[in-house]
């Protein structure tokens, strides 16, 4: 059994409306569905206003879906009561894109780790501590700057405190959205090798959200192409970019900008013309999917 | 504001007074077009001002592109404002020259500084929102700097204006030329930046991470065009990034910048195959790609920060190669060939250097 499953989850915002306009309907997540197995970083991926941000949300219910289920060991988390959502977020964390912005500048950084366990009534207060402390050097940060406050940090630091608050509950899945592309290049891969080093030791699920597909391809093992609200391609990750199926897909691989100055550059050019938007996802062979 | 139209940019003007080139600097008549030398930027905030761009030199030909990467924080932004004067207090250039075309920028006055913004020297800037003017129409902005550079009577800008709008690839380009800047998508901001840029046909376009905040598709069509043009004009083009895979694509040499230092610099196949300074090497190692699911071989520790740069090589608390002298002795300019420089201890000085000037196509 896979550890998430999300079945038809459809999240629409509606838009405007006003006295003479009727209000518009922006189907951000447009009936999506995809399974990831324990263990498995999972990746999704798209251009931007694609609705993998709300798709990761809506999992999580930091917004409420319109329709659809998000099973999680089995249970369907849309239907549990705020009182089990609430424990049921102790097994799922996010991480999230902007390290400025995602910690409150107010608090200390032992503060914003501690907070879940504060929330979640878990250990005394020296107990609480020593996790903290613990969770400092899992992350690879100096216990010695707990009492220091976010804009004392840098923002790969930053990046590991938000990751530290993540683990503190101990958690089976985490979505991770966008956690590296506010960082240096040279402090991107710093942040990466601690989520695989980490996923290896605390036998982590991801959701890999990202739009670097470079990076998507090194670290996740499936990836799932969204493209105006709805996946139209997925599948393990070698054969997803070694044989990509649907348009879209392909002028986004064609895209990634290569090191090679001599490289033939192979631009394919996206023809919205070139595909039916409403196309099912359909079985292209070894569990490659794609709606062409 | 208006930041974005030729010449029409006193608010971000640099203090006359402020611009003050080494007595003892040397002027050298070169073909090419931009030659930066041993410009220095600080800003004065604290008891000692802060080197955000120190001691920089490279030159740029008609025609070619030169990729100037680094890290945020590194300077880049700072040495594009500085050579089109656009610094605002608390920052000034505290050194250098800036020869553009044979001619000395800090010597000009400010009102033929402002002709060479724009009709010499073409800008887009990291953020589109905000150097757009939002309550003018587009169409508005580009005929503007043509109206203002005299090359455009105001009945023919606004047809010069769809114009550019379709050579930068605007699909209906005379709807388009009312909108306003909010109407557009990130990637039509950016094009109309650069139609602005090119309204007055200057030979040199600086464009700062003109694609960092886009999509790679959108990325892919920038640059694409970005290519174009320069085919199309014979533009130099100064790019500024931090992404390698953009310098590959598009760069005909890289410098590479570090804690306001270049600290490398030449064609970009040398470069990005056979890096000879530490943090080139790490930069380029810590792309994602090699074997998938493997450690990325990143580079530890962090970038310094500019009050607290180290008084040897600024690199040398995060380099595996560190020696001794390293921490205590700045290192000199060296070359691996003439047009492929850096500064490292790894790479002594050879005794017959060439001078910097005499580059070689
Ligand atoms: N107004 C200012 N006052 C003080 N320091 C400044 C000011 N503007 C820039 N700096 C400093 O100058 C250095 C270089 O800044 P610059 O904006 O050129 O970096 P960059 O490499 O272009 O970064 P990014 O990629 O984030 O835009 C930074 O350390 C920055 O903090
Ligand atoms: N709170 C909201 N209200 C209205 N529209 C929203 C809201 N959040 C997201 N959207 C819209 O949903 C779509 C998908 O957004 P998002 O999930 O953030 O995309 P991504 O993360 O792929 O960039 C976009 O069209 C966006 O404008
Ligand atoms: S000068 Fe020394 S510390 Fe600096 S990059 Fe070279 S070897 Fe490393
Ligand atoms: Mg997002
Ligand atoms: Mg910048």
């Amino acid at each position: 059994m896979a550890l998430v499953e999300v079945d038809r989850l459809v999240k629409h915002f509606s838009r405007g409306g006003g006295l003479f306009q009727p209000a518009s309907v922006v189907r951000a997540v447009d009936d999506v569905s995809f399974a990831i197995e324990a263990g498995e970083t999972f990746g999704l991926v798209g251009e931007s206003g694609s609705g993998k941000s709300t798709t990761g949300r809506a999992m999580l219910r930091l917004l409420e879906p319109t329709s659809g289920a998000v099973r999680f060991q089995g249970e369907d988390v849309l239907q549990f009561s705020r009182a089990r959502m609430r424990a049921a977020r102790r097994e799922m964390q996010m991480v999230f894109q902007d390290p400025y912005s995602s910690l409150n500048p107010r608090m200390r950084a032992v503060d914003i780790v501690e907070e879940p366990l504060v929330i979640h009534r878990i250990g005394t207060a020296a107990a609480r501590r020593a996790k903290v402390a613990d969770l400092f050097t899992l992350v690879g940060l100096d216990p010695a700057h707990l009492a220091r406050y976010p804009h004392e940090f840098s923002g790969g630091q930053r990046q590991r405190i938000g990751l530290a608050r993540a683990l503190a509950l101990e958690p089976k899945f985490i979505i991770a959205d966008e956690p590296v592309s506010a960082l240096d290049v040279s402090i991107q891969a710093q942040v990466i090798n601690l989520l695989m080093d980490l996923q290896q030791r605390l036998q982590l699920t991801y959701l890999f959200i990202a739009h670097d597909l470079r990076l998507v391809r090194h670290i996740c093992t499936r990836v799932a192409v969204m493209y105006l609200g709805k996946i139209v391609e997925m599948g393990e990750t070698e054969r997803l970019f070694a044989t990509p199926q649907h348009p879209y897909t392909r002028a986004l691989l064609s895209a990634v900008p290569v090191l090679d100055p001599d490289a033939p550059r192979l631009r394919v050019e996206l023809d919205p013309a070139s595909f039916n938007r409403d196309a099912p996802l359909r079985d292209v062979g070894d569990r490659h999917y794609a709606a062409v | 504001m208006a930041g974005a139209t030729c010449g029409d940019a006193e608010s971000r003007e640099l203090k006359a007074e402020s611009w003050e080139p080494k007595a003892e600097s040397h002027t050298t008549v070169t073909d090419h077009l931009l030659s930066v030398r041993n410009l220095t930027t600080v800003f004065d905030v604290g008891p000692r001002p802060l080197v955000a761009v120190d001691d920089v030199s490279f030159d740029l030909a008609r025609g070619e592109t030169l990729g100037l990467v680094g890290e945020s924080g590194s300077g880049k932004s700072v040495t594009a404002f500085s050579i089109l004067r656009l610094l605002q207090s608390p920052g000034r250039v505290a050194g250098g020259q800036v020869i553009f075309n044979g001619r000395d920028l800090a010597a000009l006055p400010e009102r033929e500084m402002r002709q060479v913004r724009g009709a010499g020297i073409g800008f887009v800037f990291q953020e589109p929102m905000a150097a757009l003017n939002p309550v003018l129409r587009v169409g508005t902005q580009i005929a503007e700097s043509l109206i203002v550079h005299g090359l455009a009577t105001r009945r023919e800008a606004r047809t010069r204006a769809v114009d550019l709008l379709r050579a930068v690839r605007i699909t209906d380009p005379e709807a388009r030329v009312d909108d306003y800047p909010h109407q557009l998508s990130g990637g039509m901001r950016q094009r109309v930046m650069l139609a602005v840029a090119l309204a007055c046909r200057p030979p040199l376009v600086t464009a700062d991470e003109p694609t960092t905040a886009l999509d790679v598709t959108v990325q892919a069509q920038i640059l694409e065009l970005l290519r174009d043009m320069q085919r199309e004009f014979n533009l130099a083009l100064l790019l500024i990034t931090h992404d390698l895979g953009v310098i590959a694509e598009t760069a005909d040499r890289v410098a590479v910048m570090y804690a306001g230092r270049l600290v490398e610099q030449g064609p970009v196949r040398d470069i990005l195959r056979a890096p000879a300074h530490p943090y080139t090497q790490g930069l380029l190692a810590s792309i994602p790609g090699a074997r998938a699911g493997s450690r990325l071989q990143a580079i530890e520790g962090v970038v310094p920060s500019l009050t607290s740069v180290p008084p040897g090589c600024a690199f040398a608390p995060r380099c595996a190669h560190r020696m001794d002298v390293c921490d205590t002795v700045m290192p000199p300019e060296s070359w691996i060939t003439p047009d492929h420089r850096v500064r490292c201890h790894l790479h002594p000085a050879p005794t017959d250097a060439p001078a910097s000037e005499s580059r070689t196509h």
